[in-house]
This record gives structure tokens, sequence and C-alpha cells, in this order.
């Protein structure tokens, strides 16, 4: 059986799981087994709509120790839950939450793990997991040799696919869930952002805007596109840009649809964090910048007249669309 | 206080990723190899300021990797940091890297262990939590600032859209990334004092390997840049939506 984690906040499941989901039952299908999810704590949202994504069932354990977050507790409850379902292969989502918990329970259960996976395992000979290795500069082929297997899921590495007509069974199940030592004292949420790592349009700023009072032009085109905010990472540094932005090697990597670039030189770090990006947009007034050899489309301009006006085309776009 | 700092071995970022023997191997001809910059950058110098607060603190490096990993152990000796460990294998499975470092922390019984958020080669994200898992310690994942006080840990760590401030009492196994500290430059008195710091060799624990790099790809280049006009935006929109898809 493929286990799926149903990862959620605020009350609700996250696009990456949804991700995680559509993976899981794929995977499910070449290895002619079910997929189900496996949910800790409890959810608004219908869990049981998530037939619709082909999901025959949910686990679901409740217990007042899993109202909050704490990774040492959430391992052993997963591990636990896994063995007593006879899951074979397990799969999360490489969110924050995938992160805290994956390498856990691979170490509990002695299950090869992969992480940052981002195709569907070859199984005709073994169980081989392609991932990105060099922050985005390539990837490994990775064999997992143990009997239980691990793998998480790289954000939007995968569509999610959904409509079948069905809904997903709920099982509660009983797992013992031992009392936690971590306690959440504040959450600061920057609300109403879009996530970094989930968007499918990031729109990115570099050196090139010159200053903090510079990104109102970069923060009306990323509105009108929907888009997350990133930066390159002396940006980050110089707080003109919250150090959360900053993407490339050493920063978050990302792998949107869109990646839209503004005053960026496309350092070898920088493009390491982008360049798994889909479609790749680059505004540079040096026709030589180095990320041109990486852009799919790329405008030679100045960012401060260029971004009014693509921003009002866009307006344009979508009027007459 | 007792700090366990774990150190991997990475190439430069800047270094050319290449393969060799038809892909099987990485290219190491050439390659410059550093620290791994979260373990530097975050972990070691949080650690070496936590000792400047209590000079009390016992700092330890961990490394598991060859004799060619000692220069990178020793940079980090002169950083900071008393003493460093070496277990001498190499492997690029997670788990059996963090079984040897849970062993080492088995016996020691560290306060605090350090590992940087993923590294800049394989990005497995995945050390601190196997080795907090075997050693029965609680995980922050993602740190960008620890405090201490006592034997109490305040630490904010990264959420999907946020920041979360957690407190947890020691042993504490976190993964640090940007925030947690500022970047510092070794000087003359380091480098001098870390040629004489002890760095034991130990060998590997017996341990099992769970997986195995059987091939390595690099990404299809790129087919070549389109460029628009910055007097006709409206027909990279175009583009962008018929052509692209993407907007
Ligand atoms: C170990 C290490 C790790 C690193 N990790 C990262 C990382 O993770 N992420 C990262 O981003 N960097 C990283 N760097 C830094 C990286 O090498 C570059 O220095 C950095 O990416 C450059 O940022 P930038 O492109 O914003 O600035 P610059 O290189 O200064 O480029 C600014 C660009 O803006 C253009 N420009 C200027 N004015 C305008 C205008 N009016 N209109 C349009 N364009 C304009 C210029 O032509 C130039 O190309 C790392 C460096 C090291 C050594």
């Amino acid at each position: 059986m493929v286990l799926v984690y149903i990862d959620h906040q605020d009350n609700q499941i996250k696009k990456s799981t949804l991700e995680a989901v559509t993976y899981g039952v794929a995977l499910a299908k070449q290895l002619g087994t079910e997929a189900h999810g496996l949910v800790l704590g409890n959810v608004n949202d219908d869990l049981a709509a998530l037939g619709a994504y082909e999901l025959k069932n949910v686990y679901q354990i409740n217990d007042v120790a899993l109202a909050h977050f704490d990774a040492q507790v959430f391992v052993k409850t997963i591990a636990a839950a896994a063995t007593k379902v006879g899951a074979t292969t397990l799969v999360f989502s490489h969110n924050q939450t995938g992160k805290a918990v994956c390498a856990g329970v691979s170490a509990l259960l002695k299950a090869g793990l992969v992480t940052g996976a981002i195709e569907l395992p070859k199984t005709d000979a073994g169980f081989v997991v392609k991932k990105t290795v060099f922050s985005g500069k390539a990837f490994a082929n990775v064999s997992i040799q143990t009997a239980i297997k691990i793998i998480s899921l790289s954000p939007n590495s995968f569509h999610t696919t959904t409509g079948a007509a069905a809904t997903a069974s709920i099982t509660p199940l009983d797992i013992p869930v031992s009392a936690g030592h971590v306690k959440v004292s504040a959450v600061n949420k920057t609300s109403g952002e879009i996530s970094l790592t989930e968007a499918d349009i990031v729109v990115s700023g570099g050196r090139g805007l010159k200053g903090p009072e510079n990104w109102g032009i970069l923060l009306d085109l990323a509105k009108e596109l929907g888009a997350a905010t990133a930066c390159s990472r002396p940006v980050g540094d110089a707080h003109w840009r919250p150090h959360h932005e900053h993407v490339g090697q050493t920063g978050v990597q990302v792998a949107p649809n869109l990646y839209i670039a503004i005053g960026i030189s496309g350092a070898i770090q920088h493009l390491a964090g982008v360049n798994r990006s889909k479609t790749i947009v680059v505004i540079n007034k040096d026709p030589e910048a180095p990320f041109f050899k990486a852009a799919d489309y790329g405008i030679v301009g100045d960012a401060f007249e260029v971004l009014p006006k693509l921003t009002d085309a866009i307006k344009k776009m979508k009027a007459s669309a | 206080m007792k700090i366990l700092v774990c150190i991997s071995k990475t190439p430069d970022t800047t270094a050319k990723i290449a393969f060799a023997d038809g892909g099987k191997k990485f290219e190491e001809a050439g390659v410059q190899w550093i620290i791994n910059p979260y373990d530097e950058w975050y972990s070691l110098v949080r650690a070496i300021e936590l000792k400047e607060k209590d000079p009390a603190t016992i700092i330890h490096l961990v490394t598991v990797g060859g004799a060619d990993a000692e220069p990178i152990i020793r940079k980090a000796l002169a950083l900071g940091g008393d003493e460093a460990i070496r277990i001498n294998t190499d492997s690029s499975d997670s788990f059996y890297i963090a079984a040897q470092i849970a062993a080492v922390a088995a016996t020691e019984k560290y306060d605090i262990i350090f590992t940087g958020k993923e590294t800049i080669d394989y990005n497995g994200a995945s050390i601190g939590g196997m080795i907090a898992a075997l050693v029965d310690a609680p995980y922050i994942s993602l740190a960008t600032s620890f405090l201490i006080e006592g034997s109490t840990a305040t630490i904010t760590r990264e959420i999907e859209g946020g920041e979360e401030v957690v407190t947890v009492n020691t042993p504490v196994v976190v993964s640090c990334q940007k925030g947690v500290a500022e970047q510092r430059i070794p000087n003359m008195r380091g480098i001098m004092a870390a040629r004489t710091k002890p760095l034991k060799v130990l060998e590997p624990a017996a341990e099992e390997h769970l997986t195995s790099i059987e091939s390595f790809e690099l990404p299809a280049p790129k087919a070549g840049v389109k460029l628009v006009s910055p007097d006709n935006i409206d027909e990279l929109v175009r583009l962008l939506h018929e052509e692209a898809k993407a907007i």
C-alpha cells in the first residue's frame, strides 16, 4: 500500500499535499496497489473529497498532542501508523512539514528515503527515484534498497489531477500518541502573501532595482499576476526584502511555471535555485548579463521603464481575454 | 553546555558540475571544496557565539568523510570549536551518515546538535531529522533564530508562509538556515590555533546503507533566449500567454 501523508495548515490541505496525493495515486497504480492517506489531527477541509484524486481511504489519528506540530511526536505517530496499516511506500511533500518529519520516519522504520523527488520512480527493475542535486544544477537517480520506501516530492514537480467521481472513506486509526516537548509560543504569518515554494508565478528582483523604495513597481506586477515575490541574495542581505524571499543555492529553491527576474545578473548561485522554473523571463539593462543564457524570453531594457509597461500590458491582455 | 556541530564538505558554489564514468561519478577534477555554507555560516557561527557568551561551553565538530575532509574540518576549527571528530568513511546515504553521528552523540550526550538545513550537493535535508529520531530528541527544522537561557531554547523556525516561535528544553537537534547567525571570516589567530586543536579519527560503526546513487544527469540545455524589444511589451505578453501558456 502507498500511504500519502496529508499535511495541513490552518485547517486546510495544502496545494503541495494535493500534488503528493496525485503522485501517490499514480505510484500505487504503477505498483498495482492502493493509495491511502494519513492525516494527523483535525482538518476542516472535507477529507472525503480527496476521492476526487482517486484516493481510496484516509486514515485519521486524533489526539490532543497533535493539535500543534512537534516533529518528534509526529514522526513516532506516522511511523507507528505506517507499520499498523502495512504501508510499503510512504509519500510526503518536500515542503516545510515534510522536511521536518520524513527523515525521522525513515530512521525509525529503517526505510530508504529520497527527498526532493521530481518524477515517479522507475520500478521495472528495482526502485529508482530521480531527484535534484547540486541545488538544481543536476539530477541523481537514487536506488532505494529497503522493503519500505519513502519519497518526499519536490513542490511544483507533479501536476495535480482531480475529477474522479468518488469519495474517500475516512478510517479513524487508534495509535497511542506520546506527549511532546515542544511548545509553540507564537506564529507569525506573512498574511495574504502567496507561498514562494508553491506559487505558479514568481516575480523576483535584484540589486538592479537600486533600493527597497523602488519595489513598488515589482509588487504591482506581482499583484497583477497573482505571483509570489522573491529576491537575490544581496537584496536579502541588505534587508531591502525579508530574508525568506532570498532564492538561490543558499536560499529557497523554487520551480514555478513562470519566473520573472528583474535586475538580477544571473550568478551561478542564483540560477541554481531557479533553473527548474518552466519559463524564465529576464529583464536586465545589460545585454551581456549571464541570466539571458538561462532565459526563455528576455527584454534588454531599464526595469524602471519596462515594469510599469509590462503591468499595463498584462492588464490590457486580461481585459480583452 | 555541550554542542555538536555537523560539518559537511561540499563543492564550491561556483564549481562546474560534471560527471565521469558515464554519469556514475561526480567529476572532482579541478573542484574547490568548501564547508557546506549552511553548516559554516549558520550552525557553526551560532555555536561560537554561544561559547562567547558562556565560555564554559564545549563545541565539538563532527564530519563523516575520508582523509580528504580534513582540510575542511581544520578550516571549521579555524573559525571556532574545541575539538573535531572525523568518522572515517564516505557515503551518499543519509541514514548511514546520520547513524554514524548518532552513535557519537549517544556516548557524548550533547545538549544541542546543530546541522545545516541541507547540504548544497545532495540536498537531502535529512541528517538532522534522522539523528533526532535515532537519539530520540526533539527536532526543530529550518531554524531562523536560536536563543538559549539555561536549558530552555527559544527557536524560530520557518513554516509555510511564515514563522513559528517554539520553546523546548535541551537536548535538542536543530537544522539552521539564514537568520540564525551571520557569516564570519577566520582570522590568523584562529587558523594558527586550529592546527593544534585535537582531531580525533573514529572508524565507522556497522550501519546499513538504505539507498545508493545509480547515476547522475545534467538538465537539458535551454533552447536559447527570445529577445523582445522594450518598445513592444505587448509581444512579450502575447508570447507568455499563447506560446509559453504561462499567464
Ligand atoms: C557561496 C555563495 C552563495 C551564494 N548564494 C546565492 C544565492 O543563493 N542566491 C543569490 O541570488 N545569490 C547568491 N550568491 C551571490 C551571487 O554570486 C551574486 O552576487 C548575486 O546573485 C547577485 O545579485 P544581483 O543579481 O541582485 O546583483 P548584481 O550582480 O549586482 O546584478 C544586478 C543586475 O541588475 C542589472 N541592472 C542594473 N540596473 C538595472 C536597471 N535599471 N534595469 C534593469 N537591470 C538593471 C545589472 O545589469 C546587473 O545584471 C552567492 C554567492 C556566494 C559566494
